[in-house]
């Protein structure tokens, strides 16, 4: 098993209007030292796979496919092996 | 004109759509259940607005791999008419359909209100009866509705002419004032190269009759009908 964390962020020439409302909200606070705030998402995937780099390329298919758009977007993926979760074999089908 | 409305789970202007073409203009219109894939018969196919499938992920992230999308793709490769207004023009921008994305308004709200739009062409099969610099007058209804596209994506549009409305001042002129969500260029809607694919943030099918304060989005399929028969606009 393996549990990937995928990053998916506006590309950088990308305008990130929650990014910004969010800096002003921090100044707000008086966070005078926030240059910049960038928001974007964090998806967890776990995925039942054996091979490190057959779950990687899976995870970057995801990606590609469906979890980042190519025309705004950039991803950057975390790979941990979780190995077989404890009970997995005894829980009912 | 035999009209196919699109609906997904999360549609909600499939009704106005229908009310619009087939109560007001008097055609002939069914819905397309979101995993059908044959759309044989029809001759316009809406993608209505709405927050299909919540829109999680992104708009119109997952409506682009419904079953009837690859059916979308054939019409529209087919010469077919289709048409994306708002969570529409969203879908087909996932689905590569169209070229760009929609983000977040720069406002960071929700804008609901009227807008005016120019026409930029009547190449497109939905502003065939228009004449470039005309300004209809249509209601936007977003949050997402901020188009972008990488500098050269963008210079290609407007090189061969491809933007279609764009947000104006009641006069015509574009301004920086009149842009409601932060959309490059003031773009508000845009066709594909043979023009029979357009996409487009504000809602024709909500100014289609005087008791909604315009009739001007009738233009829009009017032109449609026209652009199907050939009638000069």
């Amino acid at each position: 098993m393996f549990r990937a964390e995928v990053f998916v962020t506006l590309k950088p020439v990308v305008n990130d209007p929650a990014g910004l409302t969010i800096k002003g909200g921090l100044h707000a606070l008086g966070f005078d030292s926030v240059s910049e705030v960038r928001a974007g998402k964090y998806l967890v995937v776990t995925l039942d796979e054996t091979d490190d780099r057959q779950a990687r390329a899976r995870v970057e298919e995801m990606a590609r496919q469906l979890l980042a758009n190519a025309v705004i977007e950039d991803y950057r993926i975390e790979l941990q092996s979780i190995g077989n979760p404890i009970g997995a074999a005894e829980r009912p089908a | 004109m035999r009209t196919g409305i699109v609906v997904f789970p999360g549609t909600w202007s499939d009704r106005d759509c229908a009310h619009a073409v087939s109560d007001v203009l008097q055609e002939p219109v069914r819905y397309v259940d979101h995993r059908e894939q044959n759309l044989e018969g029809l001759d316009l196919v809406i993608l209505p607005g709405g927050f299909s499938y919540g829109d999680y992920l992104r708009c119109g992230a997952i409506a682009r791999f419904a079953p009837v999308m690859e059916a979308v793709t054939d019409f529209a490769n087919r010469g077919g008419l289709v048409l994306g207004i708002c969570n529409g023009f969203q879908i087909l921008q996932e689905a590569r359909l169209l070229p760009g994305a929609l983000l977040r308004n720069a406002s960071c709200e929700f804008r609901c209100e009227w807008v005016n739009l120019r026409v930029e062409q009547s190449e497109s099969a939905f502003t065939h009866d228009c004449r470039p610099g005309q300004v209809l007058r249509i209601p936007i209804s977003h949050g997402e509705g901020n188009f972008f596209a990488d500098p050269d994506t963008l210079d290609a549009i407007e090189r061969n002419g491809h933007v279609v409305f764009r947000y104006c001042a009641p006069d015509g002129r574009v301004t920086a004032d009149s842009n409601p969500n932060g959309s490059l260029r003031n773009i508000a809607g845009i066709a594909n190269g043979p023009g029979n694919v357009v996409g487009m943030m504000p809602h024709p099918e909500r100014a289609c009759e005087t008791l909604l304060g315009s009739v001007d989005g009738l233009t829009v399929f009017r032109s449609a009908i026209h652009a199907l028969t050939r009638v000069p606009a």
